[in-house]
């Protein structure tokens, strides 16, 4: 037996402190008392309430709307550009495309959101003045502003993918004279298909997450899940939130161990394929 | 030699989609913010001036610098930044300090284990910030968890006041944001070549002396994406300090988010998201060169 260095010990203590709060939040969540500090025995109450709570089920289905079509955009969008990131490499603003493509990595989310809401705002009044369309904000400015810093998550994940691939089997559907695009279709996206499905996972929990961006760009009636929290939250800790906490906790660790076998599998299996001239440095 | 794809056709198209939308959606919108941030407030709907009038055959640019001159008067702004930045640079430090050991724990680890240790690290951040901060609510509360503890065991007598102070926003910054640090440290330590610390310590160097002249200069392009990925977005962190801080924290994007919201003061929101850009453009520089050199290692 090998004593336990210092490095190990940092991260056992590490993972508890990341995880003790949230297993702690979700015992509470059980707790039949009314009174968030005090035990008062076990007890599903919170939970069955939830369902009760319409307000809360109608953010549900928005929130899930809204994180379903921000996936499907951001995965389109984040695949074409990191295909055009990684396979080509000088273009007419390059710089500039991979600066905004990066960016909203760690853009503060103030800045993203009141930015976004300038724009929808600005669009508003010329549609308005120009073509007297009246242009309401709602999930449809949140699916826009969801989508935009989602495709940087994509295009890390799926760039790395593109990355690792082998060049010469595109090169070989192109020499036998397939199209560029049904190379693009046929070879390259089954190739990189496992982190397009992470990516889309990962596009998908972003959104459902995000509370500010949806805060600034969102219109009357379009209340998603976070900003409902949010608004019960400021108020303090109550039973329900502990409940509606932990079915998200619950939901979002069921994802990401999906996304996480998919991972694997695609792991795997180019591990399987001789090695080809692996950098070694 | 590898060939160049030809893409005579598609190239164009498969470039100027994601180009549009994100000139459209993520630069567009910042000159927008520029503009309106020399605008005046106004009470109307949308509650500013027009910059650009045309009247009498005479287009009138009115750039109001008002806005950026209430900035300076009033000391609350500089205090904002100037805690936002500290805020940020304390948990910066405190992540690398933690995550560092962890990565490289990570990193040695057997393949199998590397992939469930990388699963538990990145769990927590596909969950919202505001669950995880809510969280802490309950523990840190005069009346919650942590209290209860240590009241219990004696240590202390009275309630500790935590929540809704600055050892709580730091608490949970640097909660939220520690996976960000381990991950891209751990991306680069884990193409170390181990050989490299033995060529050290066969020459005579100490194991520590290795690990600092060694592996630490090797994974500086990890430490500093690790750093700004923390560092940026913590500066213009909102829900942390709203739900954790109190009357004595200061951050800016707590400040913008109230000028926005209560005040309705547009304007002086803008010119508060300019100043705050500007101040973030080296580091926001950094790391996009550190990501693009990494990402040219890789093609």
């Amino acid at each position: 037996m090998r004593r336990p260095d210092f490095s190990s010990v940092v991260l056992w203590l590490g993972l508890v402190f990341i995880y003790l709060p949230m297993i702690i939040l979700v015992i509470y969540s059980f707790n039949a008392s009314r009174l968030v500090t005090v035990w008062g025995g076990w007890s599903m109450h919170w939970y069955v309430g939830l369902l009760d709570n319409s307000q809360l089920m109608s953010a549900v289905k928005r929130s899930l709307q809204i994180a379903f079509y921000t996936a499907t955009a951001a995965v389109a969008l984040g695949t074409l550009a990191a295909f055009a990131m990684s396979r080509f490499q000088r273009f007419r603003g390059r710089t500039l495309f991979s600066g905004m493509v990066t960016a909203p990595l760690v853009m503060p989310e103030v800045i993203t959101g009141l930015s976004l809401l300038l724009l929808f705002v600005a669009l508003a009044q010329i549609l308005e003045s120009l073509f007297g369309v009246l242009f309401d904000r709602g999930m449809l400015t949140i699916w826009i502003a969801h989508t935009t810093f989602s495709v940087a998550y994509v295009v890390i994940v799926v760039s790395s993918r593109l990355g690792e691939l082998d060049q010469s089997i595109e090169e070989a559907a192109l020499d036998l004279g397939a199209p560029p695009w049904k190379t693009f279709l046929q070879i390259t996206v089954p190739m990189i298909a496992p982190s397009i499905l992470a990516g889309w996972l990962l596009a998908f929990t972003l959104s459902l997450d995000d509370l500010v961006l949806a805060s600034f760009v969102s219109g009357p009636g379009s209340t998603t899940l976070p900003m409902e929290i949010f608004s019960a939250v400021r108020l303090g800790v109550k039973p329900e939130i502990n409940a509606v906490a932990s079915v998200i906790l619950f939901a979002v660790s069921l994802l990401t161990l999906l996304i996480w076998f998919i991972a694997r599998r695609a792991d795997k299996r180019s591990r399987m394929l001789p090695p080809d001239d692996e950098l070694a440095g | 030699m590898r060939k160049h794809l030809r893409l005579p056709s598609g190239k164009a198209l498969v470039i100027s989609i994601p180009y549009l939308w994100m000139f459209l959606f993520f630069l567009l919108p910042f000159v927008i913010v520029l503009k309106i941030s020399f605008s005046q407030a106004a009470i109307a709907i949308p509650p500013y001036e027009a910059i650009f009038q045309y009247a009498n055959q005479a287009l009138t640019v009115v750039l109001n610098m008002g806005n950026y001159i209430f900035l300076t008067q009033d000391s609350l702004y500089f205090a904002a930044y100037l805690g936002s930045l500290k805020i940020a640079l304390v948990a910066t430090l405190v992540c690398l300090a933690l995550g560092y050991p962890m990565a490289y724990a990570i990193a040695r680890a057997p393949r199998e284990r590397q992939l469930i240790y990388l699963l538990l690290i990145m769990m927590p951040t596909w969950t919202a910030i505001l669950i995880r901060v809510y969280a802490w609510m309950g523990i840190l509360s005069s009346n919650g968890l942590l209290n209860s503890v240590l009241q219990s065991i004696g240590l202390i007598d009275a309630p500790l006041q935590i929540l809704n102070t600055n050892t709580a926003v730091y608490i949970g910054v640097v909660y939220a944001y520690l996976p960000f640090m381990v991950l891209p440290l751990y991306a680069n330590l884990v193409k170390h070549d181990e050989t490299l610390i033995e060529a050290a310590t066969d020459l005579g160097a100490s194991r520590i002396k290795a690990f600092w002249k060694v592996t630490v200069p090797l994974s500086r392009s990890g430490i500093i994406a690790g750093s700004m990925l923390v560092f940026i977005p913590v500066v213009g962190e909102f829900v942390i300090p709203e739900l954790l801080g109190g009357p004595e924290t200061l951050m800016i994007g707590k400040v913008l988010w109230q000028e926005f919201f209560n005040n309705r003061d547009w304007p002086v929101a803008s010119a508060l998201a300019i100043v705050m850009l500007a101040i973030l453009l080296i580091p926001i520089t950094l790391f996009h060169y550190n990501q693009a050199r990494e990402l040219e290692k890789k093609a």
